[in-house]
């Protein structure tokens, strides 16, 4: 703890002020959401409440479609993650083969390549495996990460050696091994990790906006780029009630599960 | 016999991930150089061979000089404050303040929050005549102000929403590393009767010191990336006021289709990310000996 433990008024006014400053737009968007568009951009407190900007939009554009895609594109770039970054972090971790550590660096150099500056070459491979427009063609490029396997090769090597020692004298195989004993152990690690993937590929929106060009494949953020471009002109209470409705799950799970979010965010950091 | 049978274990771990990886990270990594230097097939003339000249290109290309411009611009115009305000939001939230979980919320909410929602609601705010920052402007005397239409205003509108939202990010950073100052440390300093300003100088700002080199990194790879918002809320106008590296190489990619040019833009883009990564590879071996 820094400082001395009575802050000055000053000082707490002054975090609130930044506080609301920073809410102010969530806010804004949540008031347009909730009153008829006529009120929307009057600040008058006795205008009603409604929810007919959510109905309006939920019915005229395909936003359970847009959440179903979301929800696939997240939950298969998640566990393909997961499993395969589990697996290279456990060969790093406790395998000798060829090659070893040019491999992990040559692995490691993929941090420093931000997927955009890509998005030509992968464009074009994933054409050529008549991707286009799916939701794999979404997901593959992102399957393998290196800061996934980075991580899960640091939470691997701080497990003691004499653990998966004792569970192949048992006779256990090395799938069971890793399994039984190194997965378990590693929870705190893919819980943060998987937080931070699933709610970095909630928010992308470049790669699904080049690779989905229709309303089968398209996730939230694409949908509802389309939707507050194309469909509406310009009445910001349904802009603002379709914004409202794609972030949140998000949203919530972020009010509710606060802590973990930024542990998560501090844990596996950056990407 | 054993231990190559054991490497061939490891080596089948690691086989999914690093076929992968090849497929979608180094391969076109490789092919982008190689790509920019030939042409873009067109209908009647297939691609050609022509060493440099996309490169020759770019030179007299005054898009591309004004979008690494627009980008400079953008992280001076970004990073400094924002990093600034993080740095403040986590001092402030690492307190036993009143309402310090409301607050971490409300700092940390636009980090987790989708760049192309944020950016709906930011036009919103943005809008003439009806948006609250241009009835502030005109209730100032400036006029209906069209901040995102007009040349002078849409760059710096779309960085105060790059700080707005990256500032909850780089906090965290910094919380973390305020929780590992030993509070001995405080202690002392105020047996010692200095002054809260005094310990901040001497004590804290020099323990960040590492952390600040970490963000501003981090930080300044953001700015080359960003391109949601541009997308969103101005396509790069008016008239390339808002083109920034990234944007410019979608445009000419899947706008224009000169691929081949995309790619000795995006030669381009993975150089000055080398460069960054290896001034933080460098800076993390300073913070080693640091330490």
């Amino acid at each position: 703890m820094i400082g001395t433990p009575n802050t000055s008024r000053l000082e707490t006014a002054g975090a609130w002020l930044l506080a609301g400053l920073w809410i102010l737009p969530l806010a804004y968007a949540f008031w347009a959401a909730f009153h008829a568009s006529g009120d929307a951009t009057s600040l008058r407190l006795a205008s009603p409440i409604v929810l007919d900007n959510f109905h309006y939009v939920w019915k005229v554009a395909p936003f359970p479609t847009y959440f179903l895609n979301t929800f696939m594109l997240v939950t298969l770039i998640l566990v393909v993650q997961l499993v395969l970054a589990t697996l290279a972090g456990f060969a790093f971790a406790r395998y000798d083969f060829p090659f070893k550590n040019i491999i992990f660096g040559t692995i490691l150099l993929q941090l420093m390549i931000v997927p955009e500056a890509l998005m030509v070459e992968n464009y074009r491979t994933i054409n050529f495996f008549g991707l286009n427009d799916s939701i794999l063609g979404m997901a593959v490029p992102y399957f393998a990460s290196a800061f996934g396997i980075f991580l899960m090769r640091q939470t691997f090597k701080s497990i003691p050696k004499e653990l998966d020692d004792a569970a192949v004298v048992e006779g256990a195989t090395s799938v069971q091994v890793l399994w039984r004993v190194y997965v378990p152990l590693a929870r705190p690690t893919l819980l943060a990790y998987g937080l931070v993937s699933v709610s970095y590929h909630w928010n992308n929106f470049l790669w699904p906006l080049i690779v989905s060009n229709s309303v089968d494949s398209r996730p939230l953020t694409v949908g509802l780029q389309v939707f507050s471009s194309v469909d509406q002109g310009i009445n910001w209470s349904f802009i603002s009630a379709a914004t409202l409705l794609s972030v949140a799950p998000l949203l919530i799970a972020f009010l509710l599960f606060q802590k973990q979010f930024v542990q998560s965010f501090l844990r596996a950091g950056i990407r | 016999m054993r231990a190559s049978r054991a490497s061939m274990t490891g080596l089948a771990y690691l086989a999914p991930a690093a076929l992968l990886m090849a497929l979608f990270t180094y391969y076109p990594a490789i092919v982008t150089v190689f790509h920019s230097l030939f042409s873009t097939a067109k209908a009647n003339r297939p691609s050609r061979f022509i060493a440099l000249d996309n490169y020759r290109y770019m030179l007299d290309d005054p898009i591309f000089w004004k979008a690494m411009h627009n980008n400079i611009l953008f992280a001076i115009g970004t990073i400094p404050t924002s990093v600034a305000i993080a740095l403040v939001m986590a001092l402030w939230v690492n307190k036993k303040m009143a309402g310090r979980s409301f607050l971490r919320m409300a700092y940390f909410t636009p980090t987790i929050l989708p760049m192309v929602a944020v950016a709906n609601i930011w036009i919103f705010l943005y809008a003439p005549q009806i948006g609250p920052f241009s009835r502030a402007a005109s209730l100032f005397g400036f006029g209906h102000v069209n901040f995102l239409g007009s040349q002078a205003t849409a760059l710096p509108a779309l960085m105060v929403v790059g700080i707005w939202k990256e500032a909850g990010f780089f906090m965290i950073f910094y919380l973390a590393a305020l929780q590992n100052i030993p509070p001995n440390l405080s202690d002392a300093a105020a047996i010692e009767g200095a002054s809260r300003w005094y310990f901040f100088r001497r004590v804290v700002f020099p323990l960040m010191l590492p952390t600040t080199m970490f963000i501003l990194v981090n930080a300044i790879v953001n700015a080359f990336r960003m391109v949601d918002q541009v997308i969103v809320m101005t396509q790069g106008g008016p008239d390339n006021a808002t083109a920034l590296l990234l944007y410019y190489i979608y445009q000419t990619s899947f706008s224009y289709w000169d691929t081949s040019y995309a790619a000795a833009l995006s030669v381009v883009l993975l150089m000055i990310l080398a460069i960054l990564a290896f001034t933080q590879f460098g800076l993390m071996e300073k913070r080693v000996h640091y330490r």
